[in-house]
């Protein structure tokens, strides 16, 4: 068995140095465009056209009613304030969280990295579930918090946790990978030069990061607006109250308002694309900063 | 990094302005919980309900609603969905607010007329137009090559009711014969290609996604189908035997007592009651109790020989034991 897929590997070697990719012929080279944009445009391309349609297909005057209409409108407020809280939360905890592993050797490091990865691991279903069984009426501490008169699921902080929850590993597992590249050099020098712990973060590390660290930002915003599975386990669905946006087109769409569900829903699609250009934007900048470096050294 | 920040921020604040916050100090929040195919019903009867507590005491209520598959809400519920009123499919799954969550009393179906259910429906069977494959009732479901769409009991609460509906036709037919009566309903069963977790979710699979031949649907959602989504798209076939459902109500005494909302909470499922309310349900295609709401539009219901669970099925407690709970007749047939 060993012996085979060794062989196996010693001839696709032999294949890769005889054949590089640069020097395939062009009808393959053709081919491979072709099926990729093909298969690109057929499933990320045309439902974008399609929810633009969709939600234009009755004029732009329902399209805006749609919008302003007042759930509509707390949808999208609890939307904001989900991800406002989530992000810089999800911000200090994944700077933290990545210094510590990149820069510091401690045990249990490998038990932190995993436990951060988690909730990449978990269904977002089961996160949710994680906080009915905790504040839920019969979990935990249910009985306190009822008699406290404090709401955690079914109301906004648990839209909240959850929300912290899924995009939990985003900005630490952008990051780790960066510091670690990065090495503790530059902090070492600046400690043997008496700078303090936080001029070292303010003025080196901070620095070095910032592409990668607005990279992560990106991505945790754009998964928290967007989040649907473990935000419905929590949400209770009362609209204008715990609907989030992603909830809201659920409810529109069971309601046959189709326009209605397709306008929250393209304003959904314009963050992805928004996200997009960001991230499209900052890779570039990240690139151009790497030559930059290159020629400087 | 500051600017995104910054645009989240500015987006938020320009939110909260435009966004109506009108918090007023005599403004009353009641929040309905209530199960799938409500959700037109309730859009009427808050604001005749609103209109209604208005001019009669001067205090501006706004009812908030949460819709979806009855157990799932129940259970909700019981988790801390802190509803003001429970308005569900199916009696069995109020009691477990009581058994499960010890918020209501005991006695809850005896404290509103009819059993609590203010109106009622019944099981009907929804065809694409034309019936090209020429089903008229339960046995033509089970025959080979049909694709019957229905809901999951285990979630649903109209699929608790189909599921009864068929197996009350089969047991008739079979003459009480309980192996004969299982197979007929597996037989059902293999025909259905997708379980959705409530009513509004088949509905949608079988109107807007074109999946299978007949919906087994509540009265109300089927007609909604007929009448307002594909007009002439769909033809509703009225079986030999059906089942009576009646959808109960009640105030969830622990959460309307905890935000005072009791008078309040026990007004509006009164007036569901009234002439005005009896109205709405009837203009929304749920069957009205009242004698002269039901007379006005009788001609709207076909007439259909229905059973009653408590006669049938010696009440729901009993049903839901021997055919939905864990090891049940469904997990027996489905499981096979």
């Amino acid at each position: 068995m060993s012996n085979s897929s060794s062989s196996q590997y010693s001839n696709y070697q032999n294949k890769v140095s005889h054949s590089r990719a640069t020097s395939e012929p062009a009808w393959i080279r053709w081919v491979l465009i072709i099926t990729t944009l093909l298969f690109l445009s057929l499933f990320l391309f045309v439902p974008l056209v399609a929810v633009f349609t969709e939600a234009l297909r009755k004029g732009f005057d329902t399209y805006i009613t749609a919008l302003t209409d007042p759930d509509a409108l707390s949808a999208i407020k609890l939307t904001l304030i989900a991800a406002a809280i989530a992000v810089p939360l999800n911000l200090v905890f994944g700077v933290a969280a990545a210094w510590a592993i990149a820069k510091f050797e401690f045990k249990g490091k490998s038990i932190l990295i995993t436990l951060i990865d988690l909730p990449f691991a978990v269904s977002p279903v089961i996160a949710g579930l994680i906080y009915v069984l905790i504040f839920g009426l019969q979990g935990w501490f249910g009985s306190y918090l009822s008699d406290h008169d404090f709401k955690v699921i079914f109301a906004i902080p648990g839209i909240v946790l959850a929300t912290i929850f899924v995009t939990f590993p985003f900005i630490a597992r952008e990051l780790i990978p960066l510091m670690q590249a990065q090495g503790k050099d530059e902090e070492e020098a600046g400690l043997v030069l008496g700078a303090s712990g936080w001029q070292i973060l303010w003025r080196i590390t901070l620095p070095n990061i910032k592409w990668g660290l607005l990279y992560g930002v990106i991505l945790t915003n754009a998964r928290a607006m967007g989040e649907f599975g473990a935000v419905s386990v929590v949400s209770g669905h009362i609209r204008g109250l715990t609907n989030t946006m992603p909830l809201h087109v659920e409810i529109l769409y069971n309601e046959y308002n189709y326009s209605a569900a397709f306008a929250v829903a393209s304003l959904l699609a314009l963050l992805a694309l928004v996200t997009l250009v960001l991230k499209s934007f900052v890779e570039w900048k990240v690139a151009r900063n790497a030559s930059n470096n290159e020629h400087n050294s | 990094m500051k600017k995104p920040l910054l645009a989240i921020a500015l987006l938020y604040a320009v939110f909260s302005v435009t966004a109506p916050t009108t918090v007023l100090a005599k403004d009353i929040s009641l929040l309905n919980v209530s199960y799938d195919p409500t959700r037109e019903l309730y859009q009427d009867f808050n604001a005749a309900f609103s209109k209604y507590w208005l001019a009669k005491t001067g205090d501006k209520v706004t009812i908030k609603t949460s819709h979806g598959g009855s157990g799932k809400q129940a259970r909700a519920i019981i988790d801390g969905l802190d509803a003001d009123v429970a308005t569900l499919a199916l009696a069995y799954d109020v009691d477990q607010l009581q058994e499960k969550g010890k918020l209501i009393p005991k006695d809850w179906q005896k404290r509103l007329g009819h059993n609590s259910s203010p109106y009622t429906s019944t099981i009907v069977l929804l065809v694409r137009k034309g019936n090209p494959k020429n089903i008229k009732d339960w046995d033509d479901l089970v025959k080979p090559g049909i694709s019957v769409i229905t809901p999951n009991p285990k979630t649903s609460g109209g699929a608790r009711w189909n599921y009864l509906a068929a197996w009350a036709f089969a047991q008739k037919k079979f003459g009480n014969d309980e192996a004969k009566t299982k197979e007929f309903v597996g037989k059902l069963l293999k025909n259905v290609p997708v379980l959705d977790t409530g009513a509004r979710g088949s509905t949608t699979t079988f109107v807007e996604r074109g999946i299978g031949d007949v919906l087994l649907a509540w009265e109300n959602e089927a007609f909604l189908a007929q009448k307002e989504l594909g007009i002439g798209k769909f033809e509703i076939v009225v079986p030999s035997l059906s089942i009576l459902a009646e959808p109960p109500v009640t105030v969830v005494d622990k959460f309307a007592k905890k935000h005072g909302n009791e008078a309040v909470a026990k007004a509006y499922l009164e007036y569901l009651y009234s002439e005005e309310g009896q109205e709405i349900a009837a203009k929304n295609y749920y069957r009205p109790t009242s004698q002269s709401v039901a007379k006005k539009y009788e001609s709207q219901f076909p007439k259909s020989n229905l059973v009653k669970i408590d006669e049938e099925f010696g009440g729901w407690q009993k049903a839901q034991k021997i055919h939905f709970s864990d090891g049940g007749t469904f997990d027996q047939i489905y499981q096979k």
